[in-house]
């Protein structure tokens, strides 16, 4: 019976490893597009966030399928109980890549004067959390894990820097502010994927260390 | 809540002829609470919960090393009523064994062995335990039919109820759910936790998950050592051994 569960928990591994995989894709493309003003490049991200929706379900179906024929403990109950939350936290990273290519074609006017933001350093740093949070859970790695959750003020920071910015450029050309406005929720979306990579990189720690991080408890 | 200690053992070794079969254990029962002793076929823990009451004593050249007490009491006093310490230790075994008599006096039979003459004391007792075993509502219309006509599950209470009736203080508990289906099993587990008000139960079981579901501290022997003792809740989710995790997962061998 323990080597048929391995089997499916080897399953639910590499299923939720190709799902971190897709999601941190996604995230990149969003950035490159964002970048390019690539609409086309916004639309397929779009398209293809059901694909993420979809193995998300199965993950889910899985953990709750061995949960009741298995019935897990220590070490094994853990790991399903975190691949349930680390499973959200990936479709939400997935589901906020498709936020920011929603908003590329609103901000990617080329009219002359339009306000320009450069996110390269906020995306690069978020892309570092969720990659990082990712080779954690792959190596089980707390002491990374642990470094991801410090990187989170970072970002933190960097979407206040944003917000500042954009205060500005309101009141400098304020017939653009819806434009503006959109440019700032896109700091808002990148801020929201550290908080993921974050809650990725706690559940991490808690598999490893058997100890429950969240809300600096 | 804290629990004061009825019962522990400090070093104690065991031996069949000259295979030692338990090594240096030390443990202790908190009084009113559930401890559940795991570990793989021949890791020694029906040994050692055979010591407690001394049913070891049965078995020809056995030997016993080390401590045991039941509060203030020396399980090993050489001097010590060996009938009076199984009334104050009682014991459930794997398999129901029910005597050839009615359930009335399969109940009955243990107060008139410690010397119990009063019908209505008897009858009163009788009562009292089949309750306590909840098993009364299903046999009270048919205490005088034989207690061999029971279910398997029935007879399994009959059997808890009949060492209730001697009003232990301690009850060993045998693997007492392995041979019956699952409601069956649900019926002893929930009455395990009821006991446990009032008696300090111990249990063994090669159910995981029935320990994890009575018990409120769990022991894991292996090849004849205790080597984790810790809160049932703990020891199921994250043991403090590797061993221990390796057992409770599967990954054991």
């Amino acid at each position: 019976m323990a080597g048929n569960l391995q089997k499916e928990i080897n399953k639910i591994k590499k299923n939720i490893l190709s799902l971190g995989s897709m999601a941190e894709d996604r995230f990149k493309k969003a950035v490159h597009a964002l970048k390019t003003n690539d609409t086309t490049l916004a639309r397929e991200i779009i398209a293809s966030d059901v694909e993420i929706d979809e193995l998300e379900v199965e993950v889910e179906e899985e953990c709750l399928k061995i949960l009741a024929l298995y019935q897990p403990v220590a070490i094994d109950l853990r790991f399903l109980i975190v691949v349930v939350k680390i499973n959200n936290d990936l479709e939400r990273v997935a589901d906020l890549a498709a936020n920011i290519a929603r908003r590329i074609k609103t901000v990617s006017g080329t009219g002359t004067g339009q306000y320009r933001y450069d996110y390269a350093p906020m995306a690069e740093k978020t892309g570092l959390m969720l990659k990082m949070s990712l080779d954690a859970l792959v190596g089980m790695d707390a002491d990374m894990a642990d470094r991801v959750i410090l990187m989170d003020k970072e970002v933190n920071e960097m979407r206040n820097q944003a917000y500042d910015a954009m205060k500005t450029a309101i009141l400098k050309a304020p017939e653009q502010v819806g434009q503006t406005i959109n440019l700032y929720l896109i700091s808002r979306h990148m801020e929201r994927i550290g908080d993921h990579a974050t809650n990725i990189a706690e559940e991490v720690i808690h598999l490893i260390r058997g100890k429950i991080v969240r809300h600096g408890i | 809540m804290e629990s004061s200690t009825k019962m522990h053992t400090k070093g104690l070794d065991f031996y069949y002829n000259d295979a030692q079969a338990l090594y240096d254990i030390s443990l202790e029962f908190p009084q009113n609470r559930v401890t559940a002793l795991i570990g793989p076929s021949g890791c020694g823990k029906s040994t050692f919960l055979r010591c407690l009451n001394r049913m070891n004593d049965l078995i020809p050249k056995t030997r016993a090393k080390g401590e045991i007490m039941l509060e203030n009491m020396d399980v090993f006093d050489p001097a010590l009523d060996v009938v009076s310490l199984r009334r104050r230790v009682g014991m459930v075994f794997q398999k129901p064994n029910p005597f050839p008599k009615t359930i009335f006096e399969n109940i009955a039979y243990g107060m008139r062995v410690n010397g119990v003459r009063d019908k209505a004391l008897i009858a009163e007792r009788v009562e009292t335990s089949l309750r306590q075993a909840a098993i009364w509502e299903e046999v009270k219309d048919r205490l005088n039919e034989s207690a061999l006509g029971l279910s398997g599950g029935q007879q399994q209470r009959l059997c808890i109820a009949r060492a209730l009736a001697v009003e232990p203080e301690v009850l060993l508990m045998d693997e007492p759910a392995s041979a019956l289906d699952p409601i069956a099993t649900q019926k002893i587990e929930e009455l395990i936790i009821s006991l446990s008000k009032a008696l300090t139960i111990i249990i063994v079981t090669h159910n995981m998950q029935q320990a994890a579901r009575v018990s409120d501290i769990t022991a894991f022997f292996y090849m004849g050592k205790l080597i984790e003792v810790n809160n049932t809740d703990t020891l199921f989710t994250k043991p403090e051994l590797k061993q221990t995790e390796d057992y409770i997962t599967g990954r054991f061998g």
